[in-house]
């Protein structure tokens, strides 16, 4: 199949590969770049453990070519430490006992991240709407809530 | 247990340590199997049938094998020049690993395609050519019982029909006497439906093969490394594969809930793959794969009637029940229960006389039936009694609480002989209760009720008071395939007091690199934050059955008690050879042994490790560690009460689970923070079968909806800001007094939402609803109940 060439930014380092152009993004960051805690559960936009920031929103890298992301900026879960602090979402996940199995943490830490973003001091109503576009099979999402709202109180 | 013997430096039982695997999960560092990448690894993909019985006339793998990048095809016929196109299930029965000349559940393995990306394996699958000619398909359980239905299982020499197996417990006659003279009895049909545990990871391998050292390592999806390495060797012992050949390493797994216990055909397929190719060879099941082909839980067909006096005394139970295993018997449950811990059914009352029988049944849908977060059969258990309790009291005209406080088992009691054998260990099932029904507010809400259906609005209260027995097992009573389900923790305390605890269960989750900590943080008063804890490597971690049924905590946390107060024997001998005085005259307190009356003499743990390499008694071997592979007398019997509380809209059908208030007893805790996440999980994963998961085939055998997109799993949006509180009971054998907690709230909840829902609509003389009760389902019951002249 022909290839094309594709320019991304991930967190904060640009890539430049020859990719089929039917890759999916996920599988780009997973395997082509190594970064492992973007994580895949259902390859249909449904689970969200594979969410990713993509120039500023969060998406479904499952449902992403790579070469949509062609040019564009990327933020994986390995990119939310800065200087070796954590940023308060991941602070708050594991203060607040927001996982479980950790599989789908990253992806909720990411949506979550977004969230944050748009509307810094969300009520319990607004984050639960923020995180429904993500599964988590463990925890039933109480303390989910309660992570993302510590990280609110402390970013 | 109210008392911390340990600082929260230490970390002992009780306190609530911030979890030892969080930094590597909140980071995205942990290690699940779709993130091992070995050297010149190839992936596989496989070819499924579409239908759920037909012939298999030919598979031409041609086309697939000249598309770039396809390494191998592998079909039944590959397999079978190596006798492995069959495999034994851990309940003894068989199950293809490929067909080679029929399928007989919709999306049966029937071919795997070998590759070198995931993407040329994927375009493989497509140019697989198979010649199918469909046969009659059986999907009913009730129907393949019928005389003259076709034995699906001809392979299986004198099968004459497609009844598996028939199991039963109790006194039939006694019970139907009890029947014949009760004051009332009652009879409700039940249907558990068919689910899947849908863990958001996947099941997946890496299958390696040193064909220099003939050495086998497989990164694996497995909640039973050691299980499944032993049933490795004895299916593929033949071809050189013995079992220290094998390797199974188990990493961070994403959550298992019971389906990773099976064997599943992929992960010997890629096997074989790693074998025949050279090649390490990874297999990751996508979400369909998943849910159409795993493991499932319940589908359990019954029939429940209760008999009791006329002021609510119960007397007897009897239960019939269809159980439909697809189209073998992988069932994941000790070998001699065929029917699991069904036999839980008269819950938490005192029956005198019960009778509970079950009929395995072969049909054209995948094989399995695991337990969902449940101890093998138990939540189906829980929900017979709980919804007959309820029945009962409508009957009677009583309220359901009361009903329930009038009949339960005295907390003097215990230990108590249920009339089907199990022995509960202990048990306060009116003080869970009663702390329920406080925290809900019970008599308030059974006010408010009142005056919403004057107003003609649904409101309902649902409880339900569930007994579990966990902690499989015994040797006497436990087994899989043959292997006692004991389980096991190796303990090493190093010359500066750091310590190694390795242990034979496997968390999904459960956070046992903390809790395990924990117990010997308890025992020896050694800081958590010096023990590490490791499992899910054959290689290194001591023989255990693996995690589910609630067994970590009961038996490897036993185990890993046990072997700490081995060490702790060893080291009071080599305290009192420091101290110059008899082992007698020395005091232990957690991290130190004192002499008596003289607390500033004393040894801390530290120094007697490091003396255990440096300065031990003559006669004495060096070193301070210790195993435990522990037998647990008995089960434990975790227990609670639950409240639920929902609006019913009227017009659509849609129930709102407004409150929950779950009371739990697990026996002493290890650690509070995570119990509680366990309860909210479990509660989750109980309202999930209530109200919206449902696996369901058409007559054809399809799967009606096979992804996310329509086997619902509760969001943020529908889960309810669950409500939690405890009673402690300990048990009286366990080491620590736990019992395990990581399934009850599963097991508990879908009764209590039933029972809210039946409640609400109770007036309108709706006594019944089967799940999931989805909008339409309650819709339809309104709608009839009404109909029938019964509105309000
Ligand atoms: S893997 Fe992308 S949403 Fe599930
Ligand atoms: S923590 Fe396991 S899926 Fe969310």
């Amino acid at each position: 199949m022909a290839t094309q060439e594709i320019s991304i930014t991930v967190n904060g380092t640009t890539h430049t590969s020859e990719v089929e152009p039917r890759l999916l993004l996920v599988h780009f960051i997973r395997e082509n770049l190594g970064l492992t805690g973007t994580h895949i559960g259902c390859d249909t936009t449904h689970c969200g453990a594979c969410t990713v920031m993509l120039d500023g929103t969060a998406v479904k890298s499952c449902t992403v070519f790579s070469v949509q992301a062609n040019g564009k900026e990327i933020t994986t879960i390995e990119g939310m430490t800065k200087n070796g602090e954590l940023h308060p979402l991941q602070a708050g996940f594991m203060e607040k006992h927001g996982l479980q199995c950790g599989f789908c943490t990253p992806g909720m830490i990411m949506s979550s991240h977004a969230l944050l973003q748009k509307n810094p001091h969300p009520s319990e109503e607004e984050i639960r709407w923020g995180i429904s576009g993500n599964l988590c099979r463990c925890t039933g999402y109480v303390n989910i809530v309660k992570a993302v709202q510590y990280a609110a109180d402390n970013l | 247990m109210s008392e911390l013997r340990t600082s929260a430096e230490i970390g002992g039982m009780g306190h609530s340590v911030k979890r030892k695997e969080d930094p590597r999960f909140i980071r995205g560092k942990g290690t699940y199997v779709d993130d091992i990448i070995r050297p010149g690894m190839l992936y596989m993909d496989i070819v499924r049938s579409p239908y759920a019985h037909a012939k298999i006339k030919s598979i031409n793998s041609e086309k697939a094998l000249a598309h770039p990048g396809v390494a191998a095809v592998i079909t039944g016929e590959t397999l079978k020049e190596y006798n492995l196109h069959w495999m034994p299930t851990l309940m003894s029965d068989t199950q293809m690993v490929l067909p080679t000349d029929e399928v007989m559940y919709q999306a049966q393995e029937v071919a795997a395609v070998i590759a070198t990306s995931r993407y040329a394996a994927a375009d493989g699958v497509e140019l697989v050519e198979v010649d199918y000619e469909p046969l009659p398909v059986l999907v009913d359980p009730f129907k393949a019982l019928e005389p003259g239905a076709p034995v699906l299982r001809h392979d299986k020499e004198g099968q004459k029909d497609n009844l598996i197996w028939h199991w039963e417990a109790g006194d039939r006659d006694a019970t139907a006497k009890a029947f014949e003279s009760a004051d009332v009895t009652i009879k409700q049909d039940i249907y558990i439906p068919r689910i899947t545990v849908a863990s958001i990871e996947t099941c997946g391998i890496v299958a390696e093969f040193d064909s220099v050292e003939g050495q086998l390592t497989c990164w694996m999806t497995s909640q039973a490394p050691h299980a499944h390495r032993t049933v490795f060797a004895m299916v593929a012992g033949h071809v050189g594969l013995s079992e220290e050949k094998i390797r199974i390493i188990s990493p961070d797994l994403g959550g298992g809930f019971g389906g990773k216990v099976p064997i599943y055909p992929g992960y010997v397929i890629a096997i074989a793959a790693t074998v025949v190719t050279g090649a390490p060879i990874k297999w990751i099941e996508d979400r369909r794969e998943n849910m159409q082909a795993d493991s499932f839980g319940r589908d359990y067909h019954m029939t429940a009637e209760l008999a009791a006096d006329k002021d609510g005394t119960m007397k007897a139970l009897r239960i019939k029940t269809i159980a439909d295993h697809g189209y073998t018997d992988a069932a994941t449950q000790p070998s001699k229960w065929p029917a699991g811990l069904f036999s839980i059914c008269t819950g938490s009352y005192p029956f005198e006389n019960a009778f509970v029988e079950v009929d395995g049944v072969y049909t054209n849908k995948p094989p399995g039936g695991i337990a969902y977060r449940c101890s093998f059969r138990v939540t189906e258990a829980v929900h017979a009694i709980e919804r007959l309790v309820d029945i009962l009291a409508d009957e009677i005209d009583m309220d359901p609480a009361e009903l329930r406080l009038k009949n339960f088992i005295p907390k003097e009691a215990f230990p108590y002989k249920s009339v089907l054998g199990w022995e509960y260990d202990s048990g306060d099932y009116a003080g869970a209760l009663n702390l329920a029904m406080k925290r809900i507010g019970y008599a308030d809400l059974l006010k408010e009720q009142k005056e919403k259906r004057a107003k003609g609005e649904l409101m309902g209260i649902g409880i339900s008071s569930f007994t579990e027995v966990v902690g499989a097992g015994n040797s006497r009573d436990f087994d899989i395939l043959g292997l006692k389900m004991f389980d096991s923790a190796e303990i090493r305390v190093h010359p500066t007091g750091k310590v190694i605890c390795r242990i034979g269960v496997q968390t999904q989750g459960q956070g046992h690199e903390t809790t395990f900590g924990q117990i010997v943080a308890e025992e020896l008063g050694i800081p958590i934050a010096d023990i590490k804890v490791e499992h899910g490597d054959t290689d290194t971690a001591p023989y255990g059955l693996g995690t589910y049924a609630s067994r970590s905590t009961p038996v490897a946390g036993a185990a890993t008690a046990v072997a700490s107060r081995k060490i702790r024997d060893k080291a009071r001998k080599i305290a009192a050879y420091l101290l110059e005085v008899g082992e007698d005259d020395l005091e232990w307190e957690p991290g130190k042994f004192f002499v008596k009356g003289v607390p500033d003499k004393f040894k801390t743990i530290q120094d007697v490790a490091f003396a255990a390499y440096t300065n031990f008694p003559e006669g004495m071997e060096a070193g301070l560690e210790a195993v435990s592979y522990y037998d647990p007398p008995n089960m434990t019997y975790p227990f609670g009460s639950y409240i639920c509380v929902v609006d019913v809209d009227g017009k659509t059908g849609e129930v709102k689970v407004r409150r929950f208030m779950a009371v739990d007893d697990c026996g002493n805790i290890i650690n509070p923070m995570i119990v509680e996440g366990q309860i909210h999980g479990g509660l989750t994963m109980g309202l999930a079968p209530a109200l919206f998961e449902e696996i369901s085939y058409d007559e054809e055998g399809n799967i009606r909806g096979g992804s996310f997109m329509d086997y619902l799993m509760p969001t943020a949006m529908e889960t309810p800001k669950w409500e939690t509180d405890k009673t402690t009971t300990p048990s009286p054998h366990h080491p620590l007094g736990a019992k395990g907690v990581g399934e009850s709230a599963t097991v508990g909840a879908p009764a209590a939402i039933v029972n809210a829902v039946v409640d609400a609509l109770s007036h309108l003389g709706v006594r019944h609803l089967e799940i999931p009760m989805t909008p339409e389902r309650v819709w339809q019951a309104i709608r009839s109940a009404t109909q029938a002249g019964n509105g309000s």
